[in-house]
């Protein structure tokens, strides 16, 4: 059980999403980095679908109730437990009353915080993802008491597992985001593919707009509005590239010249307003299925952490 | 017609008109792929579906091939799947009504807009923008108005307002763009309801004008 002492950035309740209802115009919501969040589970040994904390722009701080672990994972984030300072992807024991903070540092933008047993999070429409646009839950304010269940195993042999995330997805702020051709892809010719983009400061859960070179399109005809979802790319009507992410609006009436690859959601999640400068490769979707059933194959292994 | 979006969802094209004729064909084709395997879920717009399948377990082509089986069993002409519902409307009930804006600039009378917009059955074409908010049309031609230059902050749950061809009702207190005509007291979205839902894409509205005095729910 943790209590929440001082939220300078933001932090909410998600899961694996929020399925089934995007026919109604409930978008799935969810982690924005889904490796990231995996993992935090898995390290605080929780099943696959147990709510964490998402921590996003600032630090934050909580106080623990009661003896308990806690894992987190992430990018641009660096923990701080009573007096020890260690970077992300690691689980750690924490004794009643210690403070512990999640600091906000760079090369990233999301965290996650997950606790052995799990949060016990409400759940709306079936999930404990927070879309606040639309009233589903609420961001965690500071005095906010979040209770949590029965830890799946003994705390000590949870505690202090370490995971090593880069040997599984290429994290970086200068990566090649891999794509798969949009269903508009033929309005517009090759230069998204040949420039350098970096995230805008305009970027939120709904969506990352990117800022570099315009993409202009031979077909200005106004497209009806269609379905879309995380990692679909839209070109708005003055030439902007936009990322739809995880709060994705489940229909849109821009055309997409391409929808970024599973595996690579994670690491273009990560990249920072600014300073991340990213370049988009064309492949296959067999091409993109490989690399999400190679990455599934990672998650599946039960012993994946090193223990410290 | 066949389009992949990323690796684990598939756009499948019907047309590429707004008309109630290839909308009826996307709602009988989505009811056709509901429970099939492979299928996670849906999005039905106006002439296409969206479907989200299960990439670990099948491929673009196995879902596409499945798609196509689903398309040969769609008869010629598919039979209306949705409900059909009554909505009461208080017209010119509103916090911010526009109904006097759009009637003066149609040249129209207020009793006017209201028998015009009160008259028709509308198809819910699709959902979104926001939780439960239901795309309808096709409005007639005297009630067409542009957005709104500036979009309002607050919309007051179950407000009803048109836009160009369409009408719609807000179903949560959001910002909102549209020209509000009136304002509804039935609920369209209920998180904690075992039917969160009201509508459905597919199903069809007639709005009836509540009479002074009505309660809510009475019409």
């Amino acid at each position: 059980m943790l209590e929440a002492l001082e939220i300078l950035g933001s932090a909410t309740f998600q899961d694996v999403g929020r399925k089934g209802f995007q026919r109604f115009g409930v978008p799935v919501s969810g982690a924005m980095d889904w490796f990231a969040y995996q993992i935090a589970n898995q390290l605080a040994g929780n099943s696959k679908n147990a709510p964490v904390l998402e921590i996003g722009l600032g630090d934050i701080t909580f106080r623990a109730k009661r003896d308990c672990v806690l894992a987190a994972t992430g990018a641009g984030f660096e923990v701080q437990n009573y007096v020890w300072t260690f970077p992300l992807w690691t689980s750690f024991y924490v004794r009643a009353g210690w403070v512990v903070q999640i600091k906000k540092t760079s090369g990233g933008n999301w965290a996650y915080l997950a606790i052995a047993g799990g949060f016990a999070s409400a759940n709306i429409l079936g999930s404990s993802s927070t879309y606040i646009r639309g009233g589903l839950g609420r961001a965690i304010q500071a005095g906010d008491v979040l209770p949590s269940g029965t830890p799946k195993g003994e705390l000590m042999k949870l505690a202090a597992r370490d995971f090593s995330a880069r040997s599984f997805v290429p994290y970086s702020q200068t990566p090649t985001i891999e794509a798969v051709a949009g269903p508009q892809r033929e309005r517009f010719d090759n230069i998204f593919f040949e420039s350098e983009y970096t995230v805008s400061k305009l970027f939120d859960r709904m969506g990352y707009r990117l800022e570099g070179q315009e993409v202009l399109s031979y077909d200005r005809s106004e497209l009806i509005s269609e379905g879309m979802t995380m990692g679909s790319i839209q070109i708005t009507n003055d030439g902007q590239p936009i990322v739809m992410m995880a709060d994705s609006p489940t229909a849109g009436g821009y055309p997409k010249i391409a929808h970024v690859i599973t595996a690579h959601l994670p690491v273009l999640a990560q990249c920072e307003a600014g300073k991340s400068k990213i370049k988009f490769r064309e492949v296959s979707v067999e091409e993109a299925r490989e690399k999400l059933k190679e990455i599934s194959e990672v998650l599946k292994t039960s012993e994946i952490w090193r223990v410290k | 017609m066949f389009k992949p979006l990323g690796d684990s969802a598939l756009l499948v094209e019907l047309g590429d008109k707004i008309t109630p004729v290839i909308n009826q064909r996307v709602h009988a084709l989505n009811a056709l792929l509901q429970n099939t395997n492979g299928v996670l879920e849906t999005i039905p717009a106006y002439c296409t579906i969206l479907i989200h399948y299960d990439s670990l377990n099948f491929s673009f082509r196995q879902i596409k091939t499945l798609v196509e089986e689903k398309m040969n069993q769609l008869s010629q002409t598919p039979q209306e799947t949705g409900r059909r519902h009554q909505i009461p409307v208080r017209y010119g009930d509103a916090s911010n009504s526009d109904i006097e804006i759009i009637a003066a600039s149609k040249g129209i009378s207020i009793e006017d807009a209201i028998q015009i917009h009160s008259e028709k059955e509308y198809r819910i074409y699709m959902m979104g923008f926001t939780p439960g908010f239901p795309y309808m049309g096709i409005l007639d031609e005297r009630l067409h108005m542009p957005r709104l230059q500036t979009p309002r902050a607050l919309v007051r749950a179950g407000s009803v307002a048109v836009a160009g061809f369409q009408t719609g009702i807000y179903p949560l207190d959001s910002p909102g763009g549209w020209h509000i005509i009136g304002w509804t007291p039935l609920k369209l979205f209920d998180p904690n309801s075992a039917t969160p839902f009201l509508f459905s894409p597919g199903d069809t509205v007639k709005f009836i004008p509540m009479k002074e005095g009505d309660n809510a729910g009475s019409a």
